[in-house]
């Protein structure tokens, strides 16, 4: 698409927030998500995990565990094709599929605790579970190092052997923990530092959290006597389950149907397969469906979290308050194998603000921890928590409205960022004028309480995507993606069909099918779906609308040109010039010829058939989101609890297709973070084992905690999508942790920067101990 | 191993099924009686989405064997809707965006129409206390509690 | 693989028998710690007796000799009882504490004791309340109060086939009132790193003519601190007396560091915690 394009700014259907399609299942308990499917004959797969945090797999002895009556088969790394160096062609993000096939089964090593070495297929859940407690694995036991730091040193206990550091020049010769060392400057760094009046260094660590979705992962696999692979999963990406089921197993992708179940929250964290594979390969083996359903203890232990990063940030600053340097060096956790989000933390930490001297390295280091996988806006909240805290220090110390020092520095359509592709229309400082005028920021705050401002960035992906419509013979659209609903997205692409058809909402049927009933869709992440599937979706709907004008055009014996569609309508344009032709004023023409979309659907089978349009893109389309957060906390200073007392969002959404669940995503990720901000943490003892597997101990946010989380929309259009659509859902998460951080440390008095402010951490900083 | 056999009301009908004696409910109503709106978060008790009402009082049902549950009353998510009617609870919840993935939701609405019941006019205060053992990791709440405080409105009739 | 049983017994002797008979049963009351033990594969018992069809154990009255609360009353029961919320706020708040309202539909405040968590949020409650546990089993029925019942974590004095039966609380003296605070990083859902119950008598002038304090999760059981006690009785409760009952509280505390807070955090905290209880009892007491 070009920029020169007309974005869109008269709605009928967007911008309004109706019941969403799928809304009746999931109140009444009808929807069918991933761990609510069986099959005839199904099975039930359980998977043998490591009990240590590294060790040699020396064998593994299925002899015991088939010896239990209802057991039907086992599985290793044995069953899997060996994975070598080459990336996974087609995959959304560059991986090797030797980084991601031992996460699936370990192969030779086990490089964190609970990581899967084998699997039992057995008639009931209660026999597998007994069964995998049989299979007799023989470790040799290795030194494991779990803290970033101590993986770095010379003598450390080593991960991979053939592990030499990307990035570095020359190349290193002797292998190491750390996987990827990138460095970006812009400018000047240190001639920046000399012309500043303050300068502010702070190192901050964020600490390895989860997604903690609800819906534990959950699927059903079946095989049939030709090899033809049936998976139903919970997942955000069906397409990506089938490439890397392929991928994993070696079954063509061609012989593998995916089926996405409704789905129980993601986050980035069903973006890849764990037991979709083991499924697949146990119900080759076994003959039978084979169902597995991951308990929260091992969705804790051994799914992806997200990594720990710490971050030391230096920012330079003259008296007026504008920004002269900033450098940020950060050390982010991957865990067992390189898959972190490093690079969006090193490139988008300093997105908010202008500066031209700037300096920003990371490195990714390879711990014995589980292997991290994506969090919304993945590597970006580690980063821009670092940035933000020392932003606000400054504004502290030079006396400026936080608001204001960031007004001054904030960017705007042309500046330049460190990943540079120059920036189009942005709000940013909309959002900070936005905030500043909110009652909330008036409220006057009382003993004990602070303030804190945050600024965030996302880039948003675009990515492929496919859509299909189909007209029923009375009318009715169904609108089909492969793209997964995972907070309201049928609803918006109702909304645009039914701009583009000017139908009412009703009429449009929206729906997510399977992998061989549409077009190759990539996930449901990176905030592309509204963007992405749903650009799709407005072409085929253009693409609909030319058929219908044709089939008009055609039984009125008239040119195309001369048919115009509009409330749902083909109407003989008798002369009329378009622009006099505007929706909903009735501007036909008396005598003018009329049919509408269902005489048009009837008539179908004799104007050249039934009437479908098909789009498929790769868009290329997106936008970046900004977002800021005020968050108002009150500490109570003989205990460190942090009580949150105002919180609000305000955000760039470009246009808001659904403004309800827009607001959703706002009010969800400001909790995410307000969560990771003071007490989500994993908590390792000293032998890699998780402490707190579950949710009573990894402590999300509960009703009470919270206070209404206030939202503005802001609608800064994407001058690149018809519409003017950002992305959403992932900028949300990157503010309310600065926000919070530097609300709590205003009003207790300290400078903590090492999170969780859990209480037992805060009352210490507060008494002086930290 | 032999199984239990239990007689109880589901949603007002009489049924009738086995269990084994480590069973909970929960696993019984989604495996063997089809009712999978009843979810399972973390069978623990820690996130409510299994939850329902056992002779009137509102109970994680992983939380209870399926043993227990003889002679008893069982109303799940599937029993809220009646006669082809939404109940407010559900309705509201609709109007307000108060779900996202919806996982949680079938345990939210068992949970707000106990609550609702027992005090129909609650604050913000009482209905975030009271659903603190639902746990929701998409909307951060806030459409949930206006949804529960609204329904609460409509069923006092304002 | 040896597999598990499941009896429900009517009567107290069936139970005592069938306990008896098992060398690895495990009682189930509200079950939501046993069964959350059992799934995360703490506790593997050969059989599990659910107590709740039997009449004793799910009675509750309450009379002039006091409170008498089957042991297995969901906590939900005991909350929604306005009389007993009257002459036992604290306790009542301390149950209203238990996980979440789903939890407290069915956990029971003997359950509570019998899980013999140091953390548990009703024990301290009942200990400064003076409640007595009425244990009956295959040798007959004894009386133990109830900061006597547990001897560690997990662990108390009930022998393989008894049962707790009642916690009988007496019937508090005129111009007395209770409080019970814990410490947890979030509002709700979480195991108190700390918790403290306070029971105060006032004279007629405002002065402190009896107390009782209690701690919970900062020692290997709930704790009865006469120490803390001491120091609010002969007083006005004014901020000195408060400050030394808080004092002597942190001081016999010995908490361990944990997942949930560390030793050191725990002993200030407990502190602040019996402080703050004690200035809402009296402030309970002081308003009848």
């Amino acid at each position: 698409m070009t920029s020169d394009m007309k974005v869109k700014t008269k709605f009928r259907h967007v911008g309004t927030s109706p019941i969403r399609p799928d809304g009746l299942d999931k109140v009444t308990g009808r929807a069918k998500y991933g761990a609510d499917l069986n099959l005839q004959g199904q099975v039930y797969g359980h998977i043998v995990r490591s009990p240590h945090a590294h060790a040699r797999i020396k064998s593994i002895d299925f002899s015991e565990a088939l010896k239990l009556p209802g057991v039907l088969a086992t599985m290793s790394a044995e069953d899997l094709p060996e994975p070598g160096e080459a990336l996974i062609p087609g995959a959304e993000i560059e991986m090797k599929l030797k980084n991601v096939s031992p996460v699936i089964m370990a192969r030779d090593k086990v490089l964190y605790h609970s990581q899967a070495v084998a699997a039992i297929a057995a008639t009931t859940p209660r026999i597998a579970a007994e069964a995998a407690k049989l299979v007799k694995v023989e470790y040799e036991v290795l030194p494991h190092v779990l803290d970033m730091h101590a993986a770095m040193a010379e003598d450390a206990p080593l991960l991979h052997e053939d592990n030499f550091t990307v990035g570095v020049d020359p190349a290193p010769e002797k292998p190491s923990n750390i996987a990827q060392h990138i460095v970006m400057p812009k400018g000047d760094v240190e001639a920046g530092f000399a012309e500043a009046d303050l300068i502010i260094e702070r190192t901050v660590h964020v600490p390895m959290c989860h997604q903690a979705y609800i819906e534990p992962h959950a699927c059903v696999a079946k095989s049939d006597e030709n090899g033809k692979i049936d998976l139903w999963c919970t997942t955000q990406g069906p397409f990506m389950v089938r490439l890397l089921t392929a991928e994993i197993t070696g079954i063509p992708q061609k012989d593998i149907k995916v089926t996405a179940s409704e789905i129980g929250g993601g986050f980035g964290g069903k973006t890849t397969v764990y037991i979709e594979p083991v499924a697949v390969v146990l119900a080759k083996k076994a003959g039978r469906p084979v169902k597995i359903v991951m308990s929260r203890e091992e969705v804790f232990r051994a799914s992806g979290p997200v990594s720990d990063a710490e971050t030391r940030v230096k920012i330079g600053a003259k008296k007026d308050g504008t920004l002269t340097a900033i450098k940020s060096e950060m050390l982010m956790d991957t865990g067992a194998y390189s898959a972190s989000a490093m690079f969006a933390g090193v490139l988008f930490g300093t997105a908010p603000y202008k500066c031209d001297n700037i300096l920003s390295v990371g490195s990714e280091i390879l711990t014995n921890k589980p292997r991290v996988w994506a969090y919304r806006a993945p590597g970006a909240p580690q980063a821009l928590t670092a940035v933000e805290c020392v932003i606000n220090e400054l504004a502290w110390e030079l006396g400026i409205d936080p608001v204001d020092f960031r007004l001054q520095n904030a960017v705007e359509k042309d500046d330049i960022p460190l990943y540079g592709m120059p920036f189009q229309a942005v709000g940013l400082k909309e959002c900070l004028q936005a905030v500043k005028d909110h009652p909330n920021y008036q409220a006057k705050l009382g003993e004990n309480q602070g303030r804190g401002v945050a600024c965030a960035f996302w880039i948003n992906a675009g990515m492929q995507s496919s859509a299909s419509i189909h007209v029923t013979p009375d009318g009715g659209l169904s609108v089909m993606t492969g793209s997964p609903d995972i907070g309201g997205s049928r609803a918006s692409m109702a909304l645009m069909a039914a701009e583009v058809l000017g139908v009412p909402f009703e009429t449009v049927r929206p729906a997510v099918v399977d992998t061989e009933s549409i077009g190759y869709c990539d996930g449901t992440g990176g905030s592309r779906t509204t963007l992405a599937t749903g650009g799709a979706v407005i072409q085929a709907a253009e693409k609909l609308v030319e058929e219908l004008r044709k089939r008009a055009a055609a039984s009125w014996q008239v040119e195309i040109e001369d048919v115009v569609w509009m409330d749902g309508k083909a109407v003989e344009r008798c002369g009329v010039g378009i622009d006099e032709l505007i929706e909903g004023s009735s501007p036909v023409k008396d005598g003018a010829k009329v049919l509408t979309l269902a005489e048009l659907a009837a008539a179908a089978g004799h104007t050249g058939g039934p009437l479908t349009a098909v789009a498929s893109l790769h868009a290329h389309n997106a936008a970046p989101a900004f977002a800021v957060n005020v968050c108002d906390v009150e500490v109570d200073p003989e205990t460190g609890k942090v009580d949150v007392l105002r919180f609000t969002c305000a955000q760039d959404a470009g246009k808001a297709i659904h403004p309800a669940y827009v607001e959703g995503q706002m009010q969800g990720g400001a909790v995410q973070g307000i969560g990771w901000a003071l007490n989500e943490e994993y908590l390792f003892d000293d032998q890699g084992v998780l402490d707190n597997a579950g949710f009573l101990d990894y402590r999300i946010p509960v009703a009470s905690d919270l206070p209404m989380i206030d939202t503005i929309i802001i609608e800064v259009p994407n001058e690149m999508h018809p519409y003017g659509v950002r992305g959403v859902g992932e900028v949300p998460i990157c503010p309310p942790m600065p926000a919070v951080v530097c609300a709590v440390n205003q009003a207790a008095g300290t400078r903590l920067y090492d999170l969780p402010m859990s209480p037992p951490k805060l009352l210490a900083a507060i008494d002086g101990e930290a | 191993m032999k199984k239990l056999h239990v007689s109880t009301t589901v949603n007002g009908q009489p049924c009738e099924y086995l269990c084994e004696p480590g069973q909970v409910l929960s696993d019984i109503l989604r495996n063997e009686l089809d009712l999978t709106g009843t979810k399972e978060g973390c069978t623990t008790g820690d996130c409510g989405a299994c939850s329902v009402m056992l002779d009137g009082a509102l109970v994680c049902s992983c939380l209870v064997l399926a043993a227990e549950a003889e002679g008893k009353d069982i109303e799940t998510v599937e029993g809220v809707a009646r006669d082809g009617k939404l109940h407010p609870v559900q309705q509201k919840l609709l109007e307000h965006a108060g779900l996202q993935c919806g996982v949680c939701t079938p345990g939210i609405v068992v949970a707000a129409k106990a609550l609702l019941e027992k005090n129909p006019d609650p604050s913000e205060e009482e209905t975030r206390y009271w659903l603190a053992g639902n746990l929701c990791r998409c909307t951060g709440y806030d459409k949930i509690i206006r949804a529960v405080m609204d329904a609460g409105a409509t069923m006092r009739g304002e | 693989m040896q597999p598990l049983q499941f009896a429900a017994p009517t009567s107290l002797a069936e139970a005592a028998q069938i306990l008896g008979s098992s060398d690895n049963p495990k009682v189930l009351a509200g079950g939501t710690d046993l069964l959350v033990q059992m799934k995360l594969g703490l506790r593997e018992p050969a059989l599990v007796v659910d107590i709740k069809q039997i009449p004793e154990l799910m009675q509750l009255s309450l009379d002039d000799s006091g409170l008498h609360l089957g042991a297995a009353v969901p906590g939900a029961v005991v909350t929604g009882n306005a009389d007993i919320a009257k002459l036992f706020p604290g306790f009542v708040e301390a149950l209203g504490l238990i996980g979440s309202t789903q939890v407290q539909g069915r956990c029971s405040p003997g359950g509570n004791l019998c899980n013999s968590s140091p953390a548990a949020d009703s024990v301290p409650a009942m200990i400064a309340n003076a409640a007595v546990c009425r244990i009956v089993g295959g040798s007959g029925e004894r009386s133990v109060p109830v900061e006597e019942f547990n001897t560690g974590p997990g662990r108390n004095c009930l022998a393989n086939d008894e049962i707790l039966v009642s916690l009988d609380f007496p019937r508090p003296a005129p111009r007395t009132s209770d409080a019970y605070l814990r410490f947890i990083p979030r509002t709700e859902m979480d195991i108190a790193v700390a918790g403290a119950a306070v029971s105060l008598t006032l004279d007629d002038s405002g002065t402190c003519t009896a107390a009782r304090v209690a701690i919970g999760a900062v020692a290997p059981t709930a704790l009865l601190v006469p120490e803390a006690a001491a120091a609010l009785v002969g007083t006005q409760l004014d901020d000195d007396a408060l400050a030394a009952a808080a004092a002597a509280a942190s001081a016999a505390a010995s908490p361990i560091s944990d997942k949930r807070g560390t030793a050191e955090y725990r002993k200030k905290v407990v502190g602040v915690l019996v402080r703050r209880a004690a200035a809402i009892a009296k402030a309970r007491a002081a308003a009848q």
